[in-house]
């Protein structure tokens, strides 16, 4: 295919009209994929989560800044939240990262969530696979701001960033199940703020907490502070990466290969999950069934929810 | 095609004005209208819309205007397209424009000027009226 060699030569016009087939699910985008597929498995992830308003933007801007300087291209995908009510979404991360904007070096792609949930978009890792064969070194996705449990970054990132604020809420938070669970590191950005030697302070206890799952996993998350909008903390951020990225790829062939193949798996199963489910709903409908009229039956109580699933899948997956 | 399109639009202040209280009202109005919409904010030049533009792959450019330089930055944005192979992106603007102004305008390829006035539906019945959704990027 034509648009496989435009892409992997580095065609930015293909690469974008191929980003959008894929967000809108054109069937004919998993042929391309496939084909891309080969040539994955180069660049380098990164996921930056947090809630919104901490700063994820500007710290992506200013690390893409950072890769730029060591002569890195950088992908981006930064995601924004879709209207629940009328489908439409307004996509600003980009404003924080004008001074890319003419840089061929660097690729940003705002993304809207379509009603997905776990901080990143249905698409995003199919994206990545894009942006990797396209040839870029190191891809960094910024989720949407998010609350406590959207914690799908970190199957799809290499290292995990949870960026954080001073002063947002006791020390309860801290411990907490979800997505304090997942950084690799953690910023706290606006350090300047007052309150950022007590966050500090419990992120640190966090990790002191957690040093029981470290002695399985053998990596000790490590705290930067940052001040985003100045540049200040930036190269520290990058330093704690770095030395992220040269733990997994040193602690022996096992850990690497234990990430990317946590990854594949991952993908794997809401790739069946996702083609399963639309294939079963789409057959529905042509059935002696509609779903409308299991509705009305469940509604109604001439039947149950539990016995027309089992009858679904009894029937579609034999 | 599964789902159908979801039509993806990049709001745009070109030049030195700062008045973007309009371009936010009309990315509103895009937005619940259904769209996906791209906004950066003031001070763009036509350089950075068009590369915005091109990476985002937007069906339409709406570039928001109020202070009268429109007669460089309307062309150039037009120019850029062209030189990209990107003459597809359907290119409209909104804001004061002098009435001798708009059938130039429109004579260089913008397809629709909206001015002080123009009702917000009127706007968004216009996009989905005028914007046919993407051909498949395989079949390109």
């Amino acid at each position: 295919m034509e648009i496989v060699e435009r892409i992997i030569a580095g065609d930015v016009r293909s690469t974008a009209r191929l980003l959008r087939d894929i967000d809108d699910e054109i069937t004919s985008a998993r042929e391309v994929l496939r084909e891309l597929y080969a040539h994955t498995g180069k660049a380098y992830i990164i996921g930056f989560t947090g809630s919104p308003g901490v700063g994820k933007s500007t710290l992506v801007d200013q690390l893409a800044v950072r890769y730029r300087k060591e002569g890195k291209t950088v992908g981006i995908l930064a995601v924004d939240p879709t209207s629940p009510f009328s489908g439409g979404a307004i996509l600003g991360d980009r404003i924080r990262m004008q001074r890319h904007f003419l840089d061929p070096g660097v690729f940003i792609r705002s993304l809207a969530t379509r009603g997905h949930f776990g901080g990143i978009t249905r698409s995003t890792n199919d994206m990545v696979t894009v942006l990797d064969a396209m040839g870029k070194d190191i891809i960094i996705i910024e989720t949407v701001g998010v609350g406590q449990d959207e914690v799908e970054i970190a199957n799809s990132a290499h290292s995990t960033i949870l960026v954080t604020v001073p002063g947002m809420g006791d020390d309860i938070q801290a411990i907490k199940a979800g997505i304090m669970e997942i950084g690799n590191i953690f910023v706290v950005n606006k350090a300047e703020r007052e309150g950022s030697r007590k966050t500090i302070l419990e992120l640190r206890n966090l990790i002191e907490i957690g040093s029981r799952r470290r002695e399985t996993n053998g990596w000790e998350p490590l705290i930067v502070e940052t001040e985003a909008v100045k540049s200040r903390g930036i190269d520290k951020l990058y330093d704690a990466i770095e030395k992220h990225r040269a733990y997994l790829l040193s602690a022996g062939e096992d850990k690497w290969r234990a990430v990317v193949e946590n990854r594949v798996r991952i993908q794997l199963l809401e790739a069946i999950k996702d083609q399963a489910f639309r294939t079963i709903v789409k057959r529905l409908d042509k059935g002696d069934m509609p779903l409308k009229e299991m509705v009305r039956r469940i509604v109604d109580k001439e039947a149950d929810p539990y016995s027309l699933v089992r009858e679904i899948i009894e029937r579609e997956l034999g | 095609m599964e789902k159908g399109r979801k039509l993806r639009i990049l709001v745009a202040k070109p030049g030195l004005d700062g008045h973007d209280r309009g371009a936010r009202v009309i990315a509103r109005a895009f937005r619940d209208a259904g769209f996906e919409v791209i906004y950066t904010g003031c001070h763009q030049t036509p350089e950075q819309i068009v590369s915005t533009a091109i990476q985002e792959d937007v069906d339409v450019i709406g570039l928001s205007i109020l202070s009268g330089a429109h007669t460089y930055s309307f062309p150039k944005v037009m120019e850029l397209l062209k030189e990209q192979n990107a003459e597809d992106i359907t290119v409209i603007g909104g804001g004061i424009f002098p009435l001798e102004d708009i059938p130039k305008l429109k004579e260089i390829g913008i397809k629709e000027i909206f001015e002080p006035g123009a009702k917000l539906q009127d706007i968004t019945d216009w996009v989905n009226t005028n914007i046919q959704p993407r051909v498949a990027a395989a079949a390109l």
